[in-house]
């Protein structure tokens, strides 16, 4: 891979580290499959790609981090109000934003040709650099602060709600808005990750969504292989590096001409077979185990 | 201190499965009263518990908490005035969370929750200082994951946790039930030394007898959903576990299987 490509590709990853960040918050934290993700990451591309377009870009960036959580509060709600259970909450509230992220652009796709990017506002001072040295600092920043987070004590009582929600409630907090932080703040990342596409792909798209939860999964997974599981600081760095290495792994497969179509299947592929390790593994000692007690009889 | 009146709970009203878990019950208990509950399986102890935690709501009845009507308050809302520990230690705590972090958030009972670090130096002393007593090393293993604990740590932590603050109300379902005998000792040790230091009003459901009689100031006994009988305070510490059996027995005038009851001495 040419050093070019693997900038980009770098580039891209930090970029949707925002969003396997957001995912890590509400698939390992608050303990919730939040399918929202595929409608949030689209919902904050649209809202701050008609800003950009309109010449705000960076309350663009700053939109769509509130839209994020207000996507996020609204499945937060179909759940813990309404009864409605955590996989179909996300679903509706995906399938509801699809015709809000439509509402919102007005049209299926939004370019932004022509208009000023955050990227393009910084050009001038880093040149060429203007797209990593931003993202990476973005990372940087938001992962210090969801970090420092939960460690305070509302933090803890949302960490706490994905692990023992009876507990939780028995300590006088309540579980109902606890997760219902913990979710606005992952979408509201999720979103932002969107927002970030946005600006460095130059357009914003209706479809740009799709998959996403997956994508963001196979992130947390790859990052969690290599670094192991442990405290919080340890899993959004995974989560970073997850992503990272996701995006290059995909830039390799496809110089070595994969066709693009084929991407979600691959990551679809990656997503189960790594939830199927621990799995298999346990099932291949049992039947070692199987054959030793055979062999000794 | 805990006015429970008329306390009633149907389950599954209006279906062949309706059963009465609790009927009319009422109770009181002064401030620092100790009351050890028997009766067996389907007597409406846990039930009880539930209702007084807000788990559960009741069909009527009333309960009243240091005067305040806690009867339709939200658990979460009531859980500032209560403690309360299970039968099973994985209930109590935090399993991914760490010691220390798991105290900061019972630290944190009935206070509003800031963004201030959940945890400060003092905190950390205070925790430590209140864990040493425990004898189990625990002051030194406050950054240990609390997953990683024994049952009975556990169970020792969650009782910590449950008094951190003192609560107005200790509700303890069966909490050494799960453990082994030496460890069941030491927790109960630590309940009574506890409970006694901070004076606090407490309910026990217990299926040791024995135990029962030994701890605490007044011990019921509940049947199919009321309040069976309760000992004679003065003379409860010198009956033995087969006179209480008898002495159910006559009351409720009918031979109960014996492991319906109770077990243990």
């Amino acid at each position: 891979m040419s050093l070019f490509a693997l900038q980009g590709a770098v580039e891209l990853g930090l970029a949707y580290s925002l969003l396997a960040i957001g995912l890590y918050i509400s698939y390992r934290i608050v303990n919730v499959a939040d399918l929202t993700v595929d409608g949030s990451f689209t919902l904050g591309a649209a809202a701050c790609a008609v800003l950009a377009a309109g010449g705000h870009p960076l309350l663009g960036l700053a939109a769509a981090l509130l839209c994020g959580a207000l996507a996020g509060m609204v499945t937060a709600f179909l759940q813990t109000k309404m009864g409605i259970p955590s996989i179909l909450a996300g679903i509706l509230v995906m399938i509801g934003l699809y015709s809000v992220n439509l509402r919102v652009m007005g049209k299926p796709n939004v370019p932004l040709i022509g208009s000023e990017t955050v990227f393009s506002l910084l050009s001038p001072v880093f040149a060429g650099g203007a797209k990593l040295i931003f993202t990476a600092a973005l990372v940087a920043a938001i992962g210090f602060s969801v970090t420092a987070f939960f460690k305070t004590a509302i933090g803890l009582t949302i960490r706490a709600t994905g692990d023992n929600e009876e507990m939780v409630r028995s300590s006088s907090i309540n579980s109902d808005f606890t997760k219902m932080l913990g979710l606005s703040a992952a979408n509201a990342l999720v979103a932002l990750s969107g927002a970030v596409i946005a600006e460095m792909q130059m357009f914003a798209d209706a479809n740009m969504g799709t998959g996403m939860v997956v994508i963001g999964l196979a992130s947390i997974i790859i990052g969690e292989t290599l670094l192991r599981r442990g405290g919080m600081a340890r899993g959004i760095l995974a989560a970073v590096a997850g992503s990272v290495l996701y995006r290059i792994i995909i830039a390799q497969v496809l110089e070595m001409g994969m066709p693009q179509s084929d991407l979600k299947l691959l990551s679809a592929l990656i997503v189960a077979l790594a939830i199927f390790l621990p799995t298999l593994s346990g099932r291949l000692r049992q039947q070692r185990r199987k054959r030793e007690e055979k062999s000794h009889a | 201190m805990l006015e429970i009146t008329g306390l009633s709970k149907t389950f599954g009203a209006g279906t062949v499965n309706e059963r009465a878990a609790l009927k009319n019950f009422s109770l009181r208990l002064e401030k620092g009263d100790f009351v050890t509950i028997l009766g067996g399986n389907g007597a409406g102890k846990s039930t009880l518990f539930n209702l007084i935690a807000g788990s559960l709501l009741p069909d009527s009845g009333k309960i009243l908490l240091d005067g305040r009507d806690i009867t339709y308050l939200p658990e979460y809302r009531r859980a500032s005035d209560i403690g309360r520990l299970f039968q099973d230690p994985l209930k109590g705590t935090s399993p991914s969370l760490t010691v220390e972090e798991n105290l900061a958030l019972a630290y944190g009972r009935g206070t509003r929750r800031g963004l201030l670090p959940a945890i400060t130096k003092k905190d950390r002393a205070y925790f430590a200082g209140m864990l040493q007593p425990l004898g189990l090393g625990l002051e030194n293993r406050m950054k240990t994951r609390m997953g990683l604990l024994s049952g009975g740590q556990r169970q020792a932590v969650t009782l910590m946790m449950a008094t951190l603050v003192t609560p107005k109300l200790l509700l303890l379902d069966e909490h050494t039930a799960a453990l082994d005998p030496t460890t069941a000792q030491k927790v109960l040790e630590l309940t009574e030394k506890t409970v006694q230091r901070d004076r606090i009003t407490t309910l026990m459901v217990t299926h040791n007898i024995a135990s029962a009689l030994k701890l605490g100031n007044r011990t019921i006994m509940m049947d199919n959903g009321a309040l069976a009988l309760e000992l004679d305070p003065a003379k409860r510490a010198e009956l033995t576990v087969s006179e209480v059996l008898a002495l159910f027995w006559e009351r409720e005038g009918k031979e109960l299987d014996n492991d319906r009851i109770l077990l243990a001495k």
